[in-house]
């Protein structure tokens, strides 16, 4: 038995493990780098700030990687999540209808924009660059269109705003909304069926279906779950702004995409995990919270993620190269 | 013939090894001018891993490399290549789209005052080298669009385009029928009248008597021994590389068959033309050989039956009853597997564990309450169809990609047999494989019959088809020209209907 387990850590977990042992052990050295820079960095308000920041973005990274995994990718994350908060909006606000159904009326928007991608990159063989792409224009317009370019605000409904911004022990519901979304979801990709074939279409899309697996149904069920995340993200969002802004979005899809592959997820498919993508997500938020802390511009703060997303890119290719 | 033999290359206690692998323990080879050296050994024996050694692919862990008497080292392929020694790989390592001149100048392209392409000095170059090599291609036609024999003769081609002295050939037959092997032949004496050191690895150990000068032989990494090939014969190649008993069970009458007909083939003709009109039937317990050259239709039968590729008309029939068979899935799900030729790219996820290769048919069986894998029994299983087949591997764990070729294909047999199909499509189920696995598999093939598979086997080894076959059907140009039992069979009467049209 324990010589079983020796030889499992030493062949495909060794890697995988390894990669979410550096990419951790540079979230701690960040962490402890600006704890010493500045007395304002390691307090419970800004680590319960770190946190909230990193919800949102942290819940499209658990959605998406879940499609990159197959080898896919969603460039339409960001604008279909502010269609979520909208279509909240509008349920809640402008129809007066109860929060439940704003929130489950958002999700349902979230999968269902995750359908129509789904089917366009499974069923009509669109790239997924492509058809994420267009999605990505048509839910930005959309959101523009149905909220009359203007911010629906969730004034009479003051209960929205406890979805994100309510605290349990001083910590707000959205973290723990993401932290349980996040053992759910990598429980889903270790352990389940779906979490298999997960990795099976991104490692050789064609092996897996001539291994008689419906490969189109899984990818369309893979981007229906990145809807799902995306729904629960524009909800959260809403609610932290306690408001739907429909300008908003354009931009978070490639935060998203960073964090999964500063995570250690290889955008050809087959590898990657939740806690890495987890790892990525406070990595980039981290270092943006710090910067801010030691005033740092704002443009430069962008220079740096950039550039960490080139080397954390680049050392897991280092890592690979050498096994 | 040269005077002296003059060393080309000498390769002394060379060891590698990778994760959980020890590829070569000892490795040694010596190769002189104007020679055609044979190397061969079981899968995973380390050939491969010498070879890419040699030519800069894999640096060594511990040993030396002689080149001309002057000991070197190769930083990467390039260095080795521009030292003389290149080497025409298993896989084909061409660009489909760009052309057949394109592809065997690529890296050195002429140019017009240096900045432009010279598209017609380079197929003029590529015409002419064409032409010295006796093959019959155009420089300007796509890779994309020719037969694989066709660009098996642009690798060897380019291989020669760079005027190496050491040329080394993996597996260069595999792709080829056996006109294309005489003239592949031809350009082999001919390089070696001109004093290039030729390594030639093969699995086909007949033509290593009519092509080779030396044979070395490889087992488990280590060196075993070299000989003339005029003073050995195949037996005793074959006992040096296998070191064991092999199973030697060929000649049995075949099991009497039940005369129950599993699958009923009527009329299939694909969208694409390639095969048409295609009736034929397989019975419980069969072995039913497909034979025919290259082109023929076989693979493509086997896709449209499997539901891989799309069918014009066609009616599909098992145990008596119609059914329809669109995809992969369906055929999966009536007890069908397929095995495919091209077991890296079709057939095996490399970058995932034997586990989740061979699990990937019959996670259905494994699946808890909400999709939940049963992970300790799945593993079972996998783990007891790894004893059974005899696959070499250091865990279930291990990434298929660092197993050997002829246990990759164990995994893709493993799968099927995880999802219990009792009809099972073998497409050239020992190609690129050695002696000794290849037995191993003719006992399965065997062995599954027994049991009361019915197993439909393309092949384009004649013996082997001649062998294991009860009945085998003979296509060419996509349509069946032929039946015959096992008893009216001969490499003779097949080739005849092979090339009926």
């Amino acid at each position: 038995m324990s010589t079983e387990l020796a030889k499992r850590r030493g062949s495909l977990m060794k890697s995988e493990s390894k990669q979410k042992l550096l990419a951790f052990s540079s979230l701690l050295v960040m962490i402890i780098v600006f704890s010493i820079a500045s007395p304002n960095f390691a307090t419970f308000s800004n680590f319960v700030g770190i946190l909230l920041s990193t919800a949102v973005v942290g819940i499209l990274a658990t959605g998406v990687t879940f499609i990159i995994i197959t080898g896919g990718i969603d460039l339409s994350i960001g604008t279909v999540m502010t269609f979520c908060s909208v279509i909240a909006g509008v349920l809640i606000t402008f129809w007066g209808l109860p929060i439940w159904v704003g929130v489950a009326g958002a999700i349902l928007s979230g999968m269902m924009a995750g359908l129509i991608n789904g089917l366009l990159i499974s069923k009509m063989r669109l790239p997924a660059f492509i058809a994420t792409l267009g999605m990505q224009m048509i839910a930005a317009g959309l959101n523009l269109v149905i909220s009359g370019s203007r911010p629906i605000y969730f004034l009479h409904e003051p209960k929205f705003r406890l979805i994100a911004m309510g605290t349990l022990f001083g910590i707000p519901y959205s973290v723990f909304l993401f932290f349980g979304l996040a053992i759910i979801a990598s429980i889903v990709l270790g352990r389940t069926v779906f979490g298999r074939y997960t990795y099976s279409i991104g490692s050789n899309e064609e092996a897996t279906r001539l291994s008689g697996i419906n490969v189109d149904r899984w990818k369309i069920a893979v981007y229906v779950l990145g809807g799902f995340f995306y729904g629960v993200a524009g909800v959260v969002m809403a609610s932290r702004l306690n408001s739907a802004q429909p300008a908003l979005g354009v931009g978070y899809e490639l935060e998203a995409i960073a964090a999964v592959v500063i995570g250690g997820a290889s955008l050809s498919g087959g590898s990657g995990t939740i806690l890495g993508t987890i790892i990525g997500a406070f990595i980039m938020s981290v270092l943006t919270n710090g910067l801010r802390i030691l005033s740092i511009p704002q443009e430069w703060q962008t220079v740096v993620i950039g550039s960490i997303v080139i080397l954390a890119v680049y050392t897991d290719i280092i890592r690979r190269r050498k096994e | 013939m040269i005077l002296v033999q003059q060393v080309l290359v000498k390769m002394e206690n060379i060891h590698k090894s990778f994760p959980g692998v020890k590829a070569l323990d000892n490795g040694q080879f010596e190769l002189r001018a104007g020679e055609v050296h044979a190397l061969v050994g079981e899968n995973g024996a380390g050939k491969s891993t010498l070879m890419k050694i040699l030519t800069g692919i894999y640096t060594p862990d511990k040993g030396k490399i002689y080149y001309k008497g002057n000991e070197v080292q190769f930083s990467s392929p390039r260095s080795a290549l521009d030292m003389g020694i290149s080497i025409i790989h298993q896989e084909f390592n061409l660009v489909p789209h760009l052309t057949v001149a394109q592809n065997i100048y690529i890296g050195r392209e002429p140019r017009k005052h240096k900045l432009l392409l010279d598209e017609r000095q380079i197929n003029r170059q590529t015409q002419e080298l064409l032409d010295t090599l006796n093959i019959d291609l155009d420089p300007r036609d796509k890779v994309m669009d020719l037969p694989v024999a066709a660009q098996q003769m642009v690798e060897i081609a380019k291989a020669v385009s760079y005027n190496s002295e050491v040329l080394v050939m993996d597996e260069p037959t595999a792709a080829l029928a056996d006109n294309e092997i005489e003239q592949l032949f031809a350009i082999i004496r001919r390089l070696k009248s001109n004093g290039v050191g030729i390594i030639y690895i093969s699995h086909r150990l007949e033509e290593l008597k009519q092509i080779t000068d030396r044979i070395s032989v490889l087992r488990d990494g280590s060196y075993i021994d070299t000989v003339e090939t005029k003073d050995t014969d195949v037996n005793q190649i074959i006992s040096m590389m296998v070191g064991r008993e092999l199973y030697e069970d060929f000649s049995d009458e075949p099991v009497q068959d039940s005369g129950e007909v599993v699958l009923e083939v009527r009329n299939m003709t694909r969208r694409d033309g390639r095969i048409k009109d295609v009736s034929f039937t397989l019975k419980k317990g069969e072995i039913l050989g497909f034979a025919g050259l290259l082109g023929a239709g076989r693979t493509e039968l086997a896709r449209a039956l499997f539901g891989a590729d799309p069918l014009v008309s066609g009616e599909v029939y098992l145990r008596g009853r119609k059914v329809s068979i669109s995809s992969p899935a369906d055929a999966a799900s009536m007890g069908i597997g397929y095995l495919s030729e091209d077991r890296r790219h079709l057939g095996l996820a490399l970058g995932l564990d034997v586990t989740s290769n061979v699990g990937i048919t019959n996670y259905e069986e494994f699946k808890g309450t909400l999709g939940w894998v049963k992970g300790r029994e799945l593993k079972g299983s996998v783990k007891n169809l790894v004893d059974v087949l005899n696959i070499k591997t250091p865990s279930i764990d291990q990434r298929v990609a660092n197993l050997s070729g002829g246990n990759q294909q164990k995994c893709v047999i493993a799968k099927w047999l995880l999802r219990d199909s009792d009809i099972l499509i073998f497409d050239e189920p020992t190609r690129g494989i050695d002696v000794g696995a290849k037995h191993e598999i003719y006992k399965l093939l065997n062995d599954l019959a027994a049991e009361g598979k019915s197993i439909i086997m393309i092949s384009s080894d004649l013996p082997e088809v001649l062998r294991m076959s009860h009945r085998i059907i003979v296509m060419c140009e996509g349509r069946i020209t032929g039946e015959l039992s096992r008893k009216e069979a001969s490499q003779e009467s097949i080739m005849s209907y092979a090339t009926a049209l």
